[in-house]
């Protein structure tokens, strides 16, 4: 069998988006969009600004410092809204 | 009604030839020949359409579109205008010479057919000896290439009892994805129906395994299911609504709603050779007719679910009343609901034998709706 452990996201992640996963600007909707296998995502504002800091080099924990940064927002709301939205594109095989 | 939005997808149905001859396919029970499909520079053409319309997926399907000397070609063009290419196929044909093509052009994934889970049964359901073992090999090209895979499996009677073999199979295939789809009863499927739709306890024992294994596996495969509606409460949104989401073109380059729209009688799709794929789905009486909901009877105009399902499908209305305006019987409160009792009532009786899909002369004909009395 060539199953592979789930991917638990953690602060100290580092992620990247899969290889067969676009992340780009649709220029006909003037929005981002996520292309991918059997998938198209429309990510709504706050997704976007997330994504465009996973570039893989910033560790997760950097992501939510930035948007606490940015937001002067309590650090546990942000960091829970971040980790599960990570996580769920990680199980859909968006990001690795 | 409110704004018309671009489309999401382009199904490329680029021929109806296929090595397989699977008695649930897709395609409709008049195919198209060889003489009759778009050539290179057409396809071209369309791509560059669709992707200037704002389609952001394209299927390369069939039939088989490996058949196709100039797929890679056409895959190129798509990659160039910016499409995410997407190859559907049976992997009858495949080896890693022709994969390598399709890689270097621009090819993103592939979702590769299984009909069952050994090579008698499956070699079987498709009609074709060597299938399943082309298939295992065509796996292994995939996951070589570094291409993602998904694996699709059509489920019915005569497979679901393996099904959790099935999701054991395509995990160890390496599938990032598994669909496991139902058959939808329309053209080849509605002709075999009786031999391929399943029991209702066949079906709550697969959806309980498919809950199982989603969770067992959650972060290693991701299970896509597609349940039959004939034991549903409410209609699927057929293409998320018609008109809405996806177009399709055929083979011959008429451009439908979806893949089985031309089994509806009255409505002229446009070809590609008349009109640019903006103009048909924004301005062509086809792509109109069952849009938004306006052409709604009762009790869809009324209902507060009525911007969820579309009024379910329009080609199962008409296949299963002979009215596409009637609401899809699939939903409990359509008034042609009871029609589908009669049809699960029959399931339960031996499975006849598969009617093969082929090219006829004798099938060179609009199919019939089937009336109401042949299914009591």
């Amino acid at each position: 069998m060539s199953e592979a452990p789930r991917q638990s996201v953690g602060g100290n992640a580092v992620l990247r988006f899969a290889p067969h996963a676009r992340f780009r600007f649709d220029e006909v909707r003037k929005a981002w969009v996520v292309l991918a296998p059997e998938r198209l995502l429309l990510p709504d504002e706050q997704a976007v600004e997330i994504l465009q800091l996973i570039d893989g080099g910033r560790s997760v924990d950097n992501v939510i410092d930035e948007l606490v940064h940015r937001y002067e927002a309590p650090r546990d709301v942000i960091a829970g809204d971040v980790i599960k939205m990570l996580q769920d594109l990680v199980d859909k095989k968006v990001l690795r | 009604m409110t704004r018309i939005e671009p489309p999401l997808a382009l199904l490329a149905e680029l021929t109806h030839r296929c090595p397989l001859r699977c008695p649930y396919c897709s395609n409709p029970l008049e195919l198209s020949r060889a003489r009759d499909e778009l050539d290179t520079a057409s396809w071209k053409r369309v791509l560059g359409e669709a992707a200037a319309l704002g389609v952001l997926q394209v299927h390369f399907s069939g039939g088989e579109p490996l058949v196709r000397r100039d797929l890679a070609e056409i895959v190129r063009h798509a990659t160039e205008v910016g499409l995410y290419g997407n190859l559907i196929t049976s992997g009858i044909n495949l080896d890693a010479g022709r994969l390598a093509e399709l890689v270097e052009a621009g090819l993103e994934h592939v979702q590769l057919s299984f009909q069952d889970i050994d090579t008698a049964s499956g070699d079987r359901i498709a009609g074709f000896a060597g299938a399943q073992e082309a298939k295992r090999r065509a796996a292994r090209f995939v996951r070589d290439a570094g291409l993602p895979l998904t694996a699709n499996a059509v489920v019915h009677r005569q497979n679901l009892d393996r099904l959790d073999k099935i999701i054991d199979m395509a995990v160890a295939l390496g599938a990032d994805r598994l669909e496991v789809a139902h058959v939808q009863y329309y053209g080849w499927a509605l002709r075999n129906r009786a031999a391929l739709l399943p029991s209702r306890d066949q079906l709550d024992a697969a959806t309980a395994i498919v809950e199982g294994a989603r969770s067992r596996l959650a972060g290693v495969m991701v299970i896509d299911y597609v349940v039959p509606d004939y034991y549903a409460h409410r209609p699927k949104a057929c293409m998320g609504g018609w008109g809405q989401r996806f177009l399709n073109v055929t083979p011959a380059g008429r451009v439908l709603p979806c893949h089985a729209a031309e089994t509806l009688p009255g409505l002229e799709f446009p070809s590609v050779h008349e009109a640019n794929l903006a103009e048909i789905w924004y301005h062509s009486a086809a792509f109109e007719r069952f849009r938004g909901t306006d052409w709604m009877p009762e009790p869809c105009r009324s209902c507060d679910r009525r911007e969820i399902d579309w009024g379910g499908c329009r080609c199962q209305a008409y296949a299963l009343t002979g009215d596409a305006v009637r609401t899809d019987p699939a939903c409990a409160l359509a008034p042609d609901h009871r029609l589908l009792a009669g049809a699960i009532q029959n399931s339960s009786a031996a499975a006849p034998d598969f009617v093969y899909r082929q090219y006829s002369a004798a099938l060179r004909r609009s199919p019939e709706p089937i009336s109401r009395p042949a299914l009591e």
